[in-house]
């Protein structure tokens, strides 16, 4: 986690010294200051004290929540209902309520799930790898995006368990136990390891951010101003106090968690397109998928980031800790895997032209112009085109437009999973096996749904818990390095 | 709380920054302490070397997870697929370790994190139902911006005065009798 010394003690920030004391003796050799444009920039603005850190973050979750957020808490807890309702009314009538027919047997529901627990890699990549990455900005957002990937993996659960029409033979195939006929599930299906590497990245993704969230919980606990807070908080926060012989281990822990999470989250979305890739299907069977996918993954998952955050920061005025310069970093991964996923396209159809084979050709060929060229270019729109506004400075740091781009990309990842699934398998080898997907109002009614149960849980935990990391905050900000003038070092001190 | 007696358990000393904290952690090492702790709102740099503390031992518990999660996938697929109820599907081999790879290695993930989270609550004796340390109102702003030093009155070198006159020393702007 935050060892704030790789801030590099000795280069602070400098734009926050002006306060600082001028306490060092002139040294021997005199460096030239670094140019302003290589002065690391500050990740809380204004030099806030601890205290203020606490409150501004532990103070979202104590007073209660503004006007808005009762609105749209209803409307969203409206939505989930919808959802429950309307799964309820699959279970009950079977999947013919949604739009499925042969061949497109898979369209609206994969494509949801694919959509869903790609959104969650952000979580994980914000969390694991830019913790290994030591990139300090992270600690403005991970809780959050992190919390977000546990709701967009719960989002994404419900839909190919639902989907199998028959869930109760979930129990058969989720836990690997025998049938009534004594057979075990057949691991050769990717299927199943799907199965293996969805439960495992919610999972490890539920322990990682609770390990998180120990310390803050123990900050809320201490502030409790009812015994009934302080009993859950306490309770979850399992006595911390914040030794350091525990924080010793704790941050060991945290780093592997982080080791262990980033050979996870791309091990996941690969193991997702494996459903794809290891079938024989044109335009699924190919080796490009995993990578592509793990791109498309972080893609759209920073695009959802950026869609909570920007609100969230705003609403809550946390401007000072999530600062414009984060908003541009996410920005700049967004342009950095969006460009990925761009190349990916464009290798796609080389592949499937330099590999000869007429099948693949043809699948291709149908994506961009067959019936569902539409999806195909509004795919193009908002995955390639759109990010490479991000280009552009002024772009980034105007909120509003960033917000718009964001969700642009959480529409064309959409598209490029149903592009995909759909456009693949409408049109089988033989044209009398040609069909076309039109989905249901169940299916569209399901997936808005859907959003309700991600916006619920996300407003219940901005209600209820730190939305922000309130120690890791703490522990790169200048104060909290001992050997900072801020952090109160001395010059007869080390 | 009925009038139970209570007895000195320690002194706490408190800090203002993290400076005084990590100065006064070489102090108290230097003056031969060993039950003794420190206390901060963040982990601060420098303190596990300050204190004397050795690389925690939470990734042994990692890699025992890790282990058990890898060789309890192959084994559970071998057993299932080939072992108890064989069956040929798409002419493919009833086990190898090469199909079974993702569900070990997703497994290896899976027990190592659960390893790496209930080591780290075993090596820091978490969950703790009580701790003394609670009594002392301030000690509530341990998790806010305040930053303690804990020297236990079990520590061969505990004495009331000398201890305390040892933290005084060393700047500390508050100290307390922690009694349980």
């Amino acid at each position: 986690m935050a060892n704030a010394a790789a801030l590099s003690a000795g280069a602070a920030p400098s734009s926050n010294q002006g306060g600082a004391d001028t306490h060092a003796a002139p040294p021997k050799i005199v460096a030239a200051a670094p140019p302003r444009e290589l002065e690391r920039y500050p990740l809380v603005l204004n030099n806030r004290p601890f205290n203020w850190i606490t409150e501004r973050i532990a103070g979202v979750c104590e007073k209660p929540m503004p006007l808005w957020w009762w609105p749209a808490f209803i409307v969203s807890f409206g939505g989930m209902m919808m959802m429950f309702g309307l799964v309820a009314y699959l279970i009950a009538t079977g999947v013919g309520v949604w739009g499925l027919n042969q061949p497109a047997a898979w369209a609206w529901d994969i494509t949801n799930f694919v959509f869903w627990i790609g959104i969650g890699h952000a979580g994980t990549l914000i969390s694991a790898v830019l913790c290994l990455l030591r990139q300090k900005w992270r600690t403005a957002i991970n809780r959050a995006a992190e919390a977000m990937t546990l709701f967009a993996v719960a989002c994404a659960g419900i839909f190919p368990v639902v989907h199998t029409g028959r869930v109760w033979m979930a129990l058969w195939w989720l836990p690997p136990i025998p049938n009534n006929m004594a057979i075990w599930p057949q691991f050769r299906s990717p299927l199943l390891w799907d199965v293996f590497a969805v439960s495992t990245y919610g999972t490890v993704s539920l322990l990682f951010w609770y390990t998180g969230l120990v310390p803050d919980l123990a900050t809320l606990r201490d502030r409790a101003t009812c015994k009934i807070k302080r009993l859950l908080y306490g309770f979850f926060s399992l006595g911390w106090t914040g030794s350091n012989r525990n924080w010793s281990n704790y941050e060991k822990a945290y780093l592997i968690l982080a080791g262990l999470s980033t050979p996870l989250v791309l091990s996941v979305h690969s193991i997702v397109s494996f459903d794809f890739a290891v079938s024989q299907v044109p335009g699924w069977h190919t080796t490009i998928f995993p990578p592509y996918f793990v791109a498309g993954a972080i893609f759209s998952g920073f695009g959802m980031v950026l869609t909570l955050m920007i609100p969230m920061r705003t609403l809550f005025h946390l401007e000072d800790i999530i600062t414009v310069k984060h908003v541009e970093l996410m920005c700049k991964v967004i342009l950095a895997t969006g460009s990925m996923v761009g190349y990916a396209y464009g290798m796609e159809f080389f592949i499937a032209w330099y590999g000869g084979s007429p099948y693949e050709l043809y699948a291709f060929k149908n994506r961009a112009f067959g019936p569902y060229w539409w999806a195909y270019w509004s795919m193009i729109t908002c995955n390639v085109i759109s990010p490479h506004l991000f280009w552009s400075k002024t772009i980034r740091t105007n909120m509003v437009l960033v917000w718009i781009i964001a969700g642009f990309v959480n529409v064309g990842m959409w598209f490029e999973r149903f592009v995909i699934i759909v456009t693949s398998i409408h049109r089988d080898y033989l044209p009398s096996s040609w069909g076309y997907f039109t989905p249901t109002w169940v299916d569209v009614f399901t997936f808005v749904g859907s959003f309700g149960l991600f916006m619920t849980l996300f407003l219940l935990f901005i209600r209820y818990l730190p939305a922000i990391a309130i120690s890791e905050v703490k522990a790169v900000t200048p104060q909290a390095d001992p050997h900072h003038p801020l952090g109160g070092a001395k010059e007869h001190h080390h | 709380m009925s009038a139970t007696q209570t007895r000195p358990v320690g002194l706490l000393a408190q800090y203002e920054t993290p400076a005084d904290l990590l100065h006064a952690a070489l102090e108290v090492r230097d003056a031969g302490y060993r039950q003794w702790d420190v206390y901060s709102p963040f982990p601060i740099h420098g303190m596990d070397a300050a204190m004397d503390l050795r690389n925690s031992k939470v990734g042994y518990f990692t890699f025992a997870g890790g282990i058990t999660g890898f060789f309890s996938g192959m084994l559970m697929i071998w057993f299932m697929n080939k072992f108890d109820y064989p069956i040929v599907v798409g002419g493919k081999p009833l086990f190898t370790p090469l199909f079974a790879f993702p569900v070990s290695y997703e497994l290896t993930i899976l027990l190592g994190a659960f390893g790496t989270l209930f080591g780290m609550a075993f090596l820091n004796r978490l969950p703790k139902l009580y701790n003394p340390l609670f009594n002392v109102d301030r000690f509530r702003r341990v998790t806010d911006d305040k930053f303690f030093v804990y020297i236990e009155a079990i520590d061969p070198k505990y004495s009331a005065e000398s201890t305390r006159s040892l933290l005084e020393k060393t700047g500390a702007t508050a100290i307390d009798v922690v009694e349980d």
